[in-house]
């Protein structure tokens, strides 16, 4: 009797997940209505951003996205896939540890602190440093045009790549460790060297997983907010040039939402729907990409 | 011993095509370590080439690691340490400046669990040794393939279903697959750690064939818990106990007038 | 030896270099950060940051006594929506593995894991700010509870699973009912590894801005009431981080030292703590 409502008791608080996910769907639509009603799906493709007329579109805000997004991704991924080659495969087992400990660390630094070092050292050292030698080489595609000053979609892209790359090496360290040896093994005796071996035998098999590990990275970089809200520049607008300021759709919540009423209140909730809705299927993916790779490759090709 | 047909298995061993040379090998005081516990202590053993050499023993005796300090598997193991001399041909392959990679080419390895590449083909799981020594012409690849897959008996199953996965063939078939994978870089050695304990009988009489077809072109050495199988498939037997080489002979004086008590009370069954 | 036996053995060492050469780039910013909040947050330091509230804007001088206890309420609340339901639920996970139910509450708490910290922000607006027309402690408090949830669920589960099979017997066997067993015997075993589990999911939290922007809004004065607006370390940090003012950077590289410290001196304590416990087996 007793045990019995105690399970329930237990699945009831296990279930609570399962209520809160409905239930922000459902505030969160509820939210947007006015929005989703007035806007419909022409909000992503219109670049209006004007609250005293109450006209409202997230094209210029989905940019900023997507492309610090990529951007982060670029470079944090064959960074992280290097270090958790390393860490899986290569690093002398003392080295481990203290490394992978270190990388924790670094998912452990708060977003604000993140911003508040970009704003006051990454910053000035884009504009400064890292900024006119890509000018004076790369300069002449349009990725690299206008006055570089600091702010903008290169940094934010920078700093989201610094935050997401811990959850790439945890991920893709833990999937590729998950590789049976008896797989090294079987390139091992037929003459691989170390690298040889990871090429062939442990990140194929581990593919799926590095893959949800990329994903689980994405879905941090889209949603990821204050660090970027204090670097990437904070202006609605759609430019190839990386040195461009830009907006983000969280970034765009996290400075106007306090302030903001009506039809303005409803968009913003929209834009955080979108971004709740594809950051959830992100990482459903992520998820089964990962158990996927724990029962390892199967048969793959038929 | 019947060296090639049994139980209606046309065994097409085409290996010659692909084998020029098989080695002896010589092992001098070898001594082999997991951290601090001493698992080989000693042994000393010479090994004919083209000839099979099984290694018997009970459970947890040293005959894997015996077997992998012979082609420097053991030190891939964290915290594996092992010491003596293994001379392949003459050569030490422990001596200072030998690259273990090397030694892996020329001493293949089969395991107990078949462990092909699960995602590659049959094709690349054939052409795996190959490519990673980079050799990237198709006729040679295509050659070798075909010729390795005729090596392990295997061909005539696969010939129309190369593109498929390694992992959709039986059990018995993978291993053999994976012999023709360590067949195709034309090892001297083939070292076998009970090949045939993960399949049924029908599949360990296949691959026991197998053993004694390929060793008129190079040196194999089985290691086995079956002592019918090493009684079946060897020319010389040798028996270790706690890390130790207790006794080596052809495999008929070893079964039938073995000199030692404990090889005696082993084979007939008294401890083990 | 051929040429491409050599070319090999190159290759392999240098991805051994360049690999190790990726972990040194992934790792500087981290030292970068905490070499620049050392430099720039211990100076900025002084007992009046402690004890002292926020000055007039531009003024130098005042502190974040009131930040800093915010942030203790505001994680306190979020303990007390996130530790019961983490704890239990996970110990279903645990107890339960294999029903339809956990797999899918398992999936769903690693996903709500990697949901943006500000969407639970819009949330708990949505069903607390808006309704009772103001920003509150109490919304901030829910939306860090929830993403307190997912953490402690999942390192519960992993601990009570660990919780050897003969302890819960050997309690069973005394005819003490299996709810009884659960939260007398198993759960007390499994004490240590949770409570390390909230700890860390508790720093994790205290440092998040962005969903308490309009649920706690940030506050420049006291305040206890859960229903009124309150100020929070991580809020203060990104308003004067962003401010024009000279006095406030340096304030918020203050708070951003004490954050971290926290934050961090939390993970590496419970991570020691951990490794103590490992070697006592
Ligand atoms: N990776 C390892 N780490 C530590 N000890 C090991 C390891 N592998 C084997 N050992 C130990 O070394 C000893 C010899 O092992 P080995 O695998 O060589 O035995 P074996 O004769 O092949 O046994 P089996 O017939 O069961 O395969 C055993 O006592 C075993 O426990
Ligand atoms: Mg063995």
């Amino acid at each position: 009797m007793g045990d019995r409502l105690f399970a329930h008791l237990l699945a009831a608080m296990a279930g609570g997940v399962l209520v809160i996910t409905a239930a922000m769907l459902a505030a969160l639509t509820v939210g947007a209505w006015p929005a989703i009603r007035k806007f419909g799906p022409a909000f992503f493709a219109s670049s209006a951003w004007d609250p005293v007329a109450g006209d409202f579109g997230a094209l210029p805000f989905i940019y900023g996205t997507l492309v610090s997004s990529a951007v982060a991704l670029g470079l944090a991924v064959p960074l992280g896939l290097g270090v958790a080659i390393f860490l899986s495969e290569l690093a002398p087992g003392w080295l481990r540890r203290p490394v992978g400990f270190l990388v924790e660390l670094l998912a452990a630094i708060p977003s604000v602190v993140y911003g508040l070092w970009g704003i006051f050292v990454l910053v000035p050292w884009v504009r400064a440093t890292l900024s006119p030698p890509l000018k004076a080489t790369l300069g002449f595609l349009p990725l690299f045009e206008g006055p570089p000053l600091g702010i903008g979609m290169l940094t934010a892209g920078l700093i989201l790549a610094i935050m997401v790359v811990p959850f790439i090496i945890a991920v893709s360290t833990e999937v590729m460790r998950a590789v049976p040896t008896s797989q090294r093994e079987a390139a091992l005796s037929l003459g691989a060297t170390v690298w040889e071996t990871t090429r062939a035998a442990v990140i194929p098999y581990a593919r799926s997983g590095i893959v949800g590990a990329i994903f689980l990275a994405l879905a941090r970089a889209l949603g990821e907010t204050m660090a970027v809200t204090m670097v990437v520049g904070n202006v609605p607008q759609i430019r190839a040039s990386l040195f461009a300021p830009a907006y983000t759709i969280s970034a765009v919540i996290a400075n106007e939402f306090a302030e903001a009423t009506d039809v303005h209140l409803a968009a913003l909730i929209y834009a955080g729907l979108v971004l709740f809705l594809v950051t959830l299927t992100v990482n459903i993916l992520a998820r089964l990409l990962v158990a996927r790779a724990g029962r390892g490759p199967g048969l793959i090709r038929e | 011993m019947p060296d090639t047909t049994q139980a209606g298995v046309a065994v097409t061993a085409d290996a010659a095509v692909l084998i020029d040379h098989a080695a002896g090998i010589e092992a001098q005081d070898v001594h082999a370590w997991f951290d601090r516990l001493h698992v080989l202590r000693g042994v000393f053993m010479t090994i004919a080439p083209r000839r099979v050499t099984a290694i018997i023993g009970p459970s947890g005796c040293g005959k894997s690691t015996f077997l992998r300090c012979l082609n420097r598997m053991h030190e891939l193991v964290p915290g594996a340490r092992s010491s003596g001399r293994v001379l392949m041909d003459g050569d030490d392959i422990y001596a200072p400046g030998v690259d273990p990679v090397q030694v892996r080419r020329r001493v293949g390895m089969v395991f107990q669990k078949p462990n092909p590449f699960p995602t590659m083909s049959i094709y690349d799981n054939a052409a795996a040794g190959l490519r990673l020594a980079g050799e990237r012409d198709r006729r040679v690849l295509d050659e070798t393939v075909e010729r390795s897959l005729r090596a392990a008996a295997l061909w005539d199953e696969v010939k129309d279903r190369l593109g498929r996965p390694g992992t959709s063939l039986s059990g018995g078939q993978q291993q053999r697959l994976c012999i023709a994978r360590a067949l195709a870089v034309s090892p001297e050695v083939l070292l076998m750690d009970e090949p045939a304990s993960a399949l049924d009988p029908a599949a360990t009489l296949r691959i026991e064939e197998l053993a004694r077809e390929l060793a008129r072109q190079l040196t194999i050495v089985i290691v086995t818990h079956n002592m019918q199988q090493a009684a079946r498939v060897s020319d010389v037997t040798g028996f270790i106990l706690d890390g130790e080489l207790v006794e080596v002979g052809t495999t008929d004086q070893i079964f039938t007038r073995p000199r030692d008590r404990r090889t005696e009370d082993y084979i007939t069954g008294r401890f083990g | 030896m051929s040429r491409s036996y050599l070319r090999r053995r190159w290759t392999d060492r240098l991805v051994a270099g360049v690999t190790f050469l990726c972990a040194v780039a992934v790792l500087t910013p981290l030292f970068l950060i905490l070499f620049f909040l050392a430099r720039t947050g211990v100076g900025a330091l002084n007992l009046d940051f402690f004890t002292h509230l926020p000055g007039a804007a531009g003024e130098p001088g005042g502190g974040m006594a009131n930040a800093i206890a915010g942030t203790l309420l505001l994680v306190g609340l979020a303990a007390l929506l996130g530790v019961p339901v983490g704890v239990l639920g996970g110990t279903f996970l645990a107890e339960y593995p294999t029903s339809r139910l956990a797999g899918v509450v398992r999936l769903l708490a690693d996903v709500m894991n990697g949901v943006p910290s500000i969407v639970m922000g819009l949330f708990a607006y949505t069903i607390l700010v808006l309704p009772l027309r103001h920003f509150s402690a109490a919304a901030g408090g829910l939306a860090l509870g929830i993403m307190l949830i997912p953490t402690v669920m999942r390192t519960t589960e992993e601990i009570v699973r660990l919780v050897p099979q003969s302890v819960r017997e050997a309690s069973l066997a005394l005819g003490i009912p299996q709810w009884r067993t659960l939260l007398r015997v198993v759960l007390p075993t499994a004490a240590g590894g949770i409570v390390a589990g909230i700890m860390v999911g508790l720093a994790r939290i205290a440092g998040e801005t962005a969903p308490l922007l309009f649920t706690a809004l940030g506050n420049r004065f006291w305040n206890w009431d859960p229903l009124q607006p309150i100020a929070a370390l991580p809020l203060q940090i990104f308003a004067y981080a962003v401010s024009p003012f000279e006095d406030w950077h340096r304030q918020a590289w203050a708070g951003a030292l004490v954050l971290v410290s926290l934050v961090l001196g939390i993970n590496i304590a419970t991570r020691a703590a951990a490794a103590r416990q490992v070697k006592l087996r």
